[in-house]
């Protein structure tokens, strides 16, 4: 599952754009340094074949669905996990730009979603344990559905967490948490069954491709060293996180206090039916909806709203019709600027 | 099949678009990125409920739709087939998010369904905004300014391979699968057996073909760069449009204008 633009804050994409940024880089480097240049071909071309692959489907029996390649666990198994990265990176960018698969700023939360960690987690940690050295086609089956199925798991869970950070969705943690990883378990099951075919053919048909692959440089990594990156991206993140969250109802905050010239709202019981007022009155020129705030304290808001109902009423219609009439307004504008500028490009 | 071909079919028409001649195609390709980038993050750093805020930023694509000779048709369909994803996740939020914030006369409506189409208006804009770069500057040369914002050179290379042989590889794919579907009539015989096979040996295939660019690729003397054609220069065209466009995000950002010229409407009527 692809994010998408429409769902991210800038912090949340600047963060995951910055995690896939640096892996891009550091993949790179690793790719130049220790791989032979026959690589740099194989890389693209697996990356067209896997473009090509995600829309062929087979079947599933007796479920009238069907399923296809996600590529990821795939290319980790053929070419090793730093130009596997590689390669899934330059797929999804090509899908943001031109097929719009989630978005140019959504592109980073993307890349790692789906490249890191089947990439660097579950293939080294599952995969390479399970399929162990003397390769077997039972092991290569087994692990690849395990592996699918975890790499998934936590992309899911990568998607959870990044749209519940941005705040744009509603949707609980919890709520979207049992909506995405059961869907996602079944697809990784259906994942890992193709890779394993496949992998399975391959192994058959040229079992070289595979040993080769064995032998490309191993990642360097140990679940301790996983768990203190996480650790360390994980207060980054939340310091960059916290700092763009707090300053959005921190700006609010601020406002309310510089107009009612007290801390916050509650303390100023009495004077609610004024503070609601000026609230209002300031409200034309603030477009974060400040009722918005009012509205969040119900205890106190709600009985003094009640009583201020026909002005703030006759004020909220006021409001709403005043911005639904600029914003028509607007859009004719930018309409009218646009067909203006086809006609002078048209006989130009 | 069908989506292959129409896959494919999309990927050359986006292309040829990007091979007009107009001011906006001949600009510095890295001007449009950056300035792309900066609309996308205006749109999406406004507040979840802003409805009215994000209108003016589409001026933006209109004039640049316009300007660039662009159909604007196509992008637009472009758009609403992405629409259903997110319309999937923007559903829930009327669900959960119930506290009225607008009230009309009688009509109050809650803080989900005015998020819900801010949603649906922030992907059309980001959305729009990707299309209109790509179809006016192309793939390639989009890459390179990447490359000039400092993306690695192995990975700009990747872009630049992949792109080249999704063409090739898409095409091979498209006639595989046909002839497949036409053996298989309905849709028995497309169970996973067949496609192990199919799917294996066009990665076969695939890997022979790698092996047989890379020796061609070294008859020609390659040594790890695509040498690229010298774009035009960053001039005095772009700087204007960079600013130009980077100082009206700005604006459109910190104004609510939609708001002023509304309040500037009703009240001249009050």
């Amino acid at each position: 599952m692809h994010m998408a633009d429409a769902l991210i804050s800038p912090a949340v994409g600047a963060v995951m754009w910055t995690a896939s940024a640096g892996t891009i880089a550091y993949c790179s480097k690793k790719v130049r340094e220790e791989m032979d240049d026959k690589i740099v071909p194989l890389m693209g071309v697996l990356g067209a074949f896997i473009f090509a692959a995600q829309m062929i489907s087979f079947t599933i029996p007796a479920t009238g669905s069907s399923g296809h390649l996600g590529g990821g666990l795939l290319l980790t198994i053929l070419l090793g996990p730093y130009a596997a990265f590689l390669v899934t990176a330059s797929v999804l960018t090509v899908q943001a730009l031109f097929f719009a698969d989630g978005g140019l700023l959504a592109l980073g939360c993307n890349i790692f979603n789906l490249g890191f960690f089947p990439a660097f987690i579950a293939y080294p940690l599952i995969y390479k344990k399970i399929a162990g050295a003397e390769y077997s086609q039972t092991r290569i089956a087994f692990a690849s559905i395990i592996t699918a199925v975890a790499g998934l798991q936590m992309g899911a869970f990568g998607v959870v967490l990044e749209t519940v950070a941005s705040d744009i969705s509603s949707l609980p943690f919890s709520t979207f948490i049992i909506l995405m990883q059961p869907i996602h378990l079944v697809i990784g099951i259906v994942e890992g069954l193709a890779t394993a075919s496949v992998i399975a053919f391959v192994y058959k048909a040229r079992p070289e491709i595979l040993s080769t692959s064995l032998h490309r440089i191993p990642v360097a990594c140990s679940l301790r060293r996983i768990m203190l990156a996480f650790l360390a991206a994980t207060i980054v993140t939340g310091g960059i996180v916290s700092w763009f969250a707090s300053e959005q109802p921190d700006g609010l905050e601020w406002t309310i206090e510089k107009i009612t010239g007290k801390k916050d709202l509650e303390a100023a019981k009495d004077g609610m039916h004024g503070t609601l007022a000026l609230l209002q009155g300031r409200f034309a020129f603030l477009p974060d909806y400040s009722f918005k705030k009012a509205d969040l304290k119900p205890a106190t808001s709600i009985t003094h709203a009640d009583t201020e109902k026909p002005k703030s009423e006759g004020n909220r219609l006021g409001t709403s019709a005043s911005g639904i009439t600029g914003g028509l307004l607007t859009l004719v504008i930018a309409g009218m600027i646009g067909f203006g500028l086809r006609k002078r490009g048209a006989t130009t | 099949m069908s989506t292959i071909t129409t896959a494919l079919l999309d990927l050359k028409y986006l292309e040829i678009l990007a091979a007009g001649d107009t001011t906006i195609h001949r600009l510095n390709p890295l001007a449009k990125v950056l300035v792309t980038l900066l609309f996308i993050l205006c749109v999406i750093s406004c507040n979840r409920y802003e409805l009215t805020a994000l209108l003016p930023f589409f001026l933006f694509p209109i004039a640049m739709i316009a300007r660039a000779n662009l159909p604007p048709l196509f992008i637009l369909k472009k758009i609403i087939l992405f629409l259903p994803f997110i319309l999937l996740v923007g559903i829930f939020n009327p669900v959960f998010d119930r506290i009225p914030l607008v009230q009309f006369g009688s009509l109050t409506v809650s803080g989900g369904w005015i998020s819900f189409l801010s949603i649906i208006i922030r992907s059309i804009l980001t959305v729009g905004g990707a299309f209109v770069l790509i179809g006016t500057t192309g793939f390639t040369p989009t890459c390179q300014a990447l490359r000039r914002m400092g993306m690695p050179q192995v990975f700009t290379t990747q872009l630049l391979f992949l792109y080249r042989y999704i063409f090739v590889l898409a095409e091979e794919a498209g006639r595989t699968s046909l002839a497949r579907e036409l053996r298989s009539c309905g849709t028995k015989g497309q169970g996973i057996e067949s496609y192990r096979s199919l799917i294996g040996a066009l990665l076969l295939r695939t890997w022979g073909r790698a092996e047989r660019i890379h020796d061609a690729m070294l008859a020609r003397g390659f040594n790890g760069e695509f040498h690229r054609v010298q774009s035009n220069g960053f001039g005095r065209m772009e700087i204007i449009y960079c600013f130009g466009w980077s100082a009206l995000f700005i604006f459109f950002r910190l104004t609510n204008i939609p708001l002023v010229l509304g309040n500037f409407i009703t009240g001249f009527f009050a």
